[in-house]
Order: C-alpha cells, then sequence, then structure tokens
C-alpha cells in the first residue's frame, strides 16, 4: 500500500479535490436546489443557512435518539419544510419585506438549534452509510475517496429532475410564471401566495436534508460551527447558477472544490495563496454578477419578481 | 385618575426596588460568609471536548467551593458582546472575580472593562499582560505544547509510515510550537519522522478541519495531531480513515475511536485558585502565571486502547523528564525547516526563557509554513 501511494504523488490532489467538491459541496447542493425552487417563484428566502442549522441538530438529534439516521434526515426534512412554512407565512402579509423576515427568521432558526442542540454536543448518532464505489481499486486512497454519500446520488438526480420539470410540467409553469409575473399569474386565476408558499416550503424541505447531511455524514458531527455560513454560501451560488438547477449541480461542485483545494495543496507542501484560494469562488461570483448585469434589463435568468427590495 | 394611579404604581415600584437594593447590598454586605460570585465567560460551548471544555471543568472545581457562587456564559464572542456580558456579571449578579476565557477577549475589551470596575478582578487566559495595564487584571497560561512533545514520543511508537500530520487554526507562536515539540519529540523515537501542517484559517470549521485530516490521509501519513478548539471532528475524521489521532485541550477517550492515542491537557485550576485566593484576601498577585509540566499546569491524558505498553512507558518517562527538567525540548543543534541553524550544539534553552516564547518557526522535518 504504501509504495502505491508514493506512486500516485500529487495526483493525489486532484483526486482530494473531486472527492472534496463531492463531500463538501453535497450541503451546497440541496441548500442551492431548495433556494432555486423557492427564488423562481419570486421570493428570496435568506433564512436557508438557520434551515441548514436546524436541519443538523434535528437530524443529529433524532438519529441519535431513533438509532436511525434515515429517520434523521426525514426529521430534518421536515424541520426545513416547517419553517418553509413559517418564512411564506410572514411573506404572504403585504408590505413584509423578504430579506427581513428571512434574517429574522435565519436568527430564530439557528438560536433554537443551539438551544435544543445543547445536550448533542457530545454524543455520537449514528452515521448514514456510504456507497463505495471505489471498489474497484486496490488502492486505499481510491477506495476511500470514492466513498460516495446516498444523498449526493440523491441531489444529482433531483437537479435535472428539477429542470426538467420547470420547463415540462404544469406545475412548473405555474411557478415560472408567479415568479416572472404575479399580475398575470393572477390575470390567469392562479394562487401566487399558495404557489409561493409551497415553493418555499419544498426549498425548506431541501436544505433540511442538507443540514443533515453535515451531521450525519459529513463532517457528520453537530456542533454550533458547523454550518459556518454555508447556507449564506448557497444563496450565492444560486445567483452564480443563474437560477438554473442544473447549473447549481456544477456550482456547488465548484465550491465545494474550492474548500477542498487549500488542504489538498496544503498536504502536498504548497501554502500561498491560502486566501485567495479560499475566496475564488466569491470572487468569481462578483466578476460574474458585475459581467452580467445591465441597466436595461435584470441579470439574464433571474425570476423577474425577484427584485431585492419587493415588499409584496 | 389614571395619572395619579400611574404614579403610586411607579412610587411603589421603585421603593419596592430600594429596599430590594438594601436587602441584596447594605445586609448582605454585613455577612462576610455570604459567597463571592466568580464567573466564566467562554468563546464556545462547554461541552466541546475542547478548549472550553477544559475551562469549564477547572471552572466545575472552582464552583464546587463553598465560598464559590458560579456564574457561566457560553458562546460569548470575541466582540464587544464580551464587554457586555461582562458587565451583566457585574452589575446584575454582582461578580467580584471574573475569568475570560479566550485569547481575543484581552484587548481591548477586558483591559476597558477593567478600568471602569476597579474593584473587581479580572484573570483573562492568554498570558498577554503587559507592565502599565490595570493593577486588577492577571493572565494565565500553560505550555501545552510540552504534553504535546509527549504525545509526539506516543505518536512515534505506534506510527508505521513515520510521517505525522498537524490540523491546526492558525499559525501563532503557540500552535508552531505546539508542531515542533511534537516532532521533536516524535524525533527522539524516530529520528526519520516528518510532520505535515494544515491550517484551517479558523478555530472551529468542522468542514475544513475533516477535509485536512482527509487530505492528510491521502498522502500517506498515519498519525494526526491537531490544533484547534475543538478536536472531537478530527478525532472521528481520522477513526473513520483507519488514521490515529492525538487531541488537545481534552480527553478525546471519551469518543470511543479506536485510533485515539493520548491528548495533551492543560489543568488551569489551581492558577484559578490562587488568583482567587489572592481576590478574597485583596492581596496583590503576580499579573503573570505560565507555567507547564513541572507546575502540574499541563499534562497527558489517559491512553487510547490502541496505545502498546512500550509506547505508554516512553512516553511516561518523557514526561518524567519533562517534570524534573532533565530533558530539554529545546536543545542544539537544532535547524529550522528552512536549513538556518536556530539553536546551536551544546546550547539549550528552558520553559520561561524569552527565546522559547519568540519561536516563530517551524523545526527542521515539517512541510508547511509558519504563516499564511
Amino acid at each position: 500500500m504504501e509504495s502505491s501511494l508514493t506512486e500516485l504523488g500529487w495526483l493525489t490532489v486532484p483526486l482530494a479535490v473531486l472527492s472534496g467538491a463531492i463531500r463538501v459541496g453535497t450541503p451546497f447542493l440541496f441548500v442551492s436546489l431548495g433556494e432555486c425552487l423557492t427564488e423562481r417563484s419570486g421570493r428570496i428566502n435568506i433564512s436557508l443557512e438557520g434551515t441548514l442549522v436546524m436541519g443538523a441538530m434535528t437530524g443529529y438529534g433524532t438519529a441519535y435518539l431513533t438509532g436511525s439516521p434515515w429517520l434523521g434526515v426525514l426529521a430534518a426534512a421536515c424541520a426545513g419544510a416547517l419553517l418553509g412554512g413559517m418564512h411564506s407565512l410572514l411573506c404572504s402579509r403585504p408590505g413584509v419585506d423578504h430579506i427581513a423576515a428571512g434574517i429574522a427568521l435565519m436568527l430564530f432558526a439557528t438560536g433554537i438549534a443551539f438551544f435544543f442542540g445543547k445536550p448533542l454536543i457530545q454524543p455520537r448518532a449514528p452515521q448514514l452509510p456510504d456507497l463505495p464505489l471505489g471498489f474497484w481499486s486496490d488502492l486505499n486512497v481510491v477506495q476511500a475517496n470514492l466513498r460516495i454519500n446516498p444523498l449526493f446520488v440523491i441531489g444529482v438526480l433531483v437537479a435535472p429532475v428539477m429542470w426538467w420539470a420547470f420547463n415540462n410540467t404544469r406545475w412548473g409553469l405555474y411557478l415560472r410564471t408567479v415568479g416572472d409575473s404575479a399580475e398575470a399569474a393572477r390575470a390567469l386565476g392562479l394562487g401566487v401566495n399558495g404557489t409561493r408558499a409551497m415553493a418555499t416550503m419544498i426549498g425548506g424541505f431541501f436544505a433540511g436534508i442538507g443540514g443533515a447531511f453535515l451531521s450525519l455524514s459529513y463532517p457528520g458531527i453537530w456542533n454550533e460551527g458547523l454550518s459556518s455560513g454555508q447556507g449564506l454560501m448557497a444563496v450565492v451560488l444560486v445567483i452564480f447558477a443563474r437560477w438554473h438547477p442544473v447549473r447549481c449541480l456544477w456550482a456547488a461542485l465548484l465550491f465545494g472544490g474550492a474548500s477542498a483545494l487549500a488542504p489538498a495543496l496544503q498536504s502536498v507542501g504548497i501554502s500561498s495563496g491560502y486566501h485567495l484560494i479560499t475566496a475564488a469562488p466569491y470572487l468569481l461570483t462578483l466578476i460574474l454578477m458585475i459581467v452580467t448585469s445591465s441597466p436595461e434589463r435584470s441579470l439574464r435568468g433571474a425570476p423577474a419578481e425577484l427584485a431585492l427590495n419587493r415588499t409584496d | 385618575m389614571t395619572k395619579s394611579l400611574a404614579l403610586t404604581r411607579r412610587q411603589f415600584i421603585q421603593s419596592a426596588f430600594a429596599s430590594a437594593i438594601v436587602a441584596r447590598y447594605g445586609i448582605g454586605a454585613l455577612h462576610a460568609e455570604e459567597p463571592i460570585t466568580v464567573g466564566f465567560l467562554y468563546v464556545g460551548a462547554k461541552d466541546d471536548y475542547g478548549y472550553n471544555q477544559s475551562h469549564a471543568e477547572s471552572a466545575k472545581i472552582i464552583g464546587e467551593l463553598p465560598y464559590v457562587r458560579l456564574i457561566e456564559e457560553e458562546r460569548v464572542p470575541e466582540t464587544v458582546e464580551v464587554q457586555k456580558s461582562m458587565q451583566s456579571m457585574i452589575e446584575l449578579d454582582g461578580a467580584k472575580v471574573l475569568f475570560p476565557t479566550s485569547y481575543g477577549y484581552y484587548d481591548p475589551h477586558v483591559l476597558a472593562v477593567a478600568e471602569q470596575y476597579p474593584d473587581v478582578t479580572f484573570f483573562h487566559c492568554g498570558g498577554l499582560y503587559e507592565e502599565g495595564q490595570p493593577a486588577n487584571v492577571g493572565t494565565y497560561w500553560a505550555t501545552v505544547d510540552q504534553a504535546q512533545y509527549v504525545s509526539g514520543v506516543t505518536a512515534a511508537h505506534m506510527t508505521k509510515t513515520g510521517k505525522f500530520g498537524m490540523v491546526s487554526a492558525v499559525p501563532i507562536p503557540d500552535i508552531l510550537r505546539a508542531v515542533n515539540s511534537f516532532l521533536l519529540g516524535a524525533r527522539t523515537v524516530r529520528p526519520d519522522a516528518t510532520m505535515q501542517i494544515i491550517y484551517t484559517g479558523d478555530w472551529n470549521v468542522p468542514v475544513k478541519e475533516a477535509e485536512a485530516v482527509n487530505s492528510l490521509a491521502d498522502q500517506g501519513i498515519d498519525v494526526v495531531g491537531c490544533e484547534v478548539d475543538s478536536p472531537k471532528v478530527i478525532v472521528e475524521t481520522a477513526d473513520k480513515r483507519g488514521l490515529y489521532s492525538c487531541g488537545v485541550y481534552a480527553s478525546q477517550a471519551g469518543l470511543g475511536a479506536e485510533g485515539f492515542l493520548v491528548s495533551a491537557i492543560p489543568t488551569w485550576a489551581p492558577i484559578c485558585q490562587y488568583f482567587l485566593d489572592k481576590s478574597i484576601a485583596k492581596e496583590p498577585f503576580e499579573h503573570t502565571i505560565i507555567g507547564g509540566m513541572a507546575e502540574g499546569y499541563v499534562g497527558n491524558s489517559e491512553f487510547g486502547p490502541a496505545v502498546s505498553d512500550e509506547a505508554k512507558a516512553a512516553a511516561m518517562a518523557a514526561a518524567e523528564g519533562l517534570k524534573s527538567g532533565t530533558t530539554k525540548i529545546y536543545q542544539g543543534p537544532l535547524k529550522d525547516n528552512e536549513g538556518n541553524v536556530r539553536i546551536a550544539d551544546g546550547e539549550s534553552y528552558s520553559y520561561g526563557d524569552p527565546f522559547i516564547d519568540g519561536i516563530d518557526w517551524l523545526v527542521e522535518g515539517v512541510t508547511g509554513s509558519s504563516s499564511i
């Protein structure tokens, strides 16, 4: 094993980045899919950071108490849907600022999760099993890096299905109509608030699953620093992916890979440019927004109802 | 009518408050046996299997003293928040002695509040006191890296590849010294041992810490040490990858990780006790207390299940040598990892020497930089 490791040498860097992209990117993927769905309905839900933390805590607690990590995932998803429901309830009132409501709900969910999560910091909850996709290789490194969590596979399947559903189903059409013009939707007799509430709850459901991945797979613990802002990054990521679910998948992998690059490079002795590498995805997002912005129209791909200063 | 009613109610509340304050302070002050209120402030959760837990364990010992009423606050950020928390502990809870335990609390927060409340004493963990700072401030620190030397000796007996990794938060002198001491301990057993350092950039970032352990595992490293606030995720991730791990600040033996070897831990309680006794007696105190193995402020946890008897014996011998002062961690000839001679042949340095405090380089055999 030792000799084969040395043979692999610096090749471990791309391997580590690839598997790191999957490991670190999975929560990004779920939160960004949820946010993408919600934003397509013309509503921004910035509280998904709180949903992620809440999902992580609920998932860990449920898995610890019941002994079943999959029940934990389900509980986390339901907690996320519940928070989504609260957000849509707040936003359905006239004159409520989506961003302000989102920030309030984010702080609320984080606080509640920390409060109930207090006794969960020390215990170990059962973890989700991984799929050993590296079975074909004799190399320990390859095997270890290709242990993929089934949740990632589910996320990869959800992305194209969501894209297909946006374009090819009646419900997808409703969603996009509501997101692009509330007036048109009302004229067609569609319930704007109802559609948005549905989209926000499903969005929260996905973000909750992302949280469960954090606490039940990777890194697989519960503590108060667990999310460290990943839910907010995922909101940025949706802009980067320009509201396209399949592009969300690539963006999640890119952001995940960027997080994995810094430790992978340090492990082969390259430590310069550390902060620049860590900041790269955000820099890229900013550049993208500047390049594609125009005074005449909103960002290409952006749902027209999704103005940041909307209050209805 | 309503107006006069409101006035009487206000007057009533005022007088009730006044009598409550008299009861609290006036009569209370006459009773010398009333317990003294001691406050501890932590930057994270106090059961984090790490830095905050080490302080909470000493707070627990202090809190069990019959003349102490213990109050604690967790997750206090290193911002103006900590000033507010300290003020409320003093104003609302009547705290007379405070232990703000996180490094970043000191300047300007502890210093500012200490000037406002000259009759309250503040003991900050970090060893940052300088001449001319308020007289009611003290500071303490323990040279945990001496115990990392012992962990290094243990790890060197267990390793197959002779390659070690250290997941560290940020390149500050205490962490650089921990990395150095670990490798110097290991090299007394395996002269060919090497050390790979990875910085995560912050004290509690579980995803990056797990990622760092995975990258180290990919490089054939088989023992991972750490210098972060909460080593739980590092010990567990190392276990998943089949690596040995060494912890820090608290014992991680309770996690049940098969590969856990040993942890380097500080014991703050004797220092807190000293400061508390001086505060109660209203006597002047040493403003800076820094100690290590010899003073009993630093030691190692119990060994994990994997550690061989031979490794245990060697580790305990190393610890004895450090306690008695016969073993010197930093002795010449010693080069840094850029090839400069840092300690000439025949020279050596003891803990407490400014040379040791000023180490901002990494010893030969460490891959990584002393800054990011």
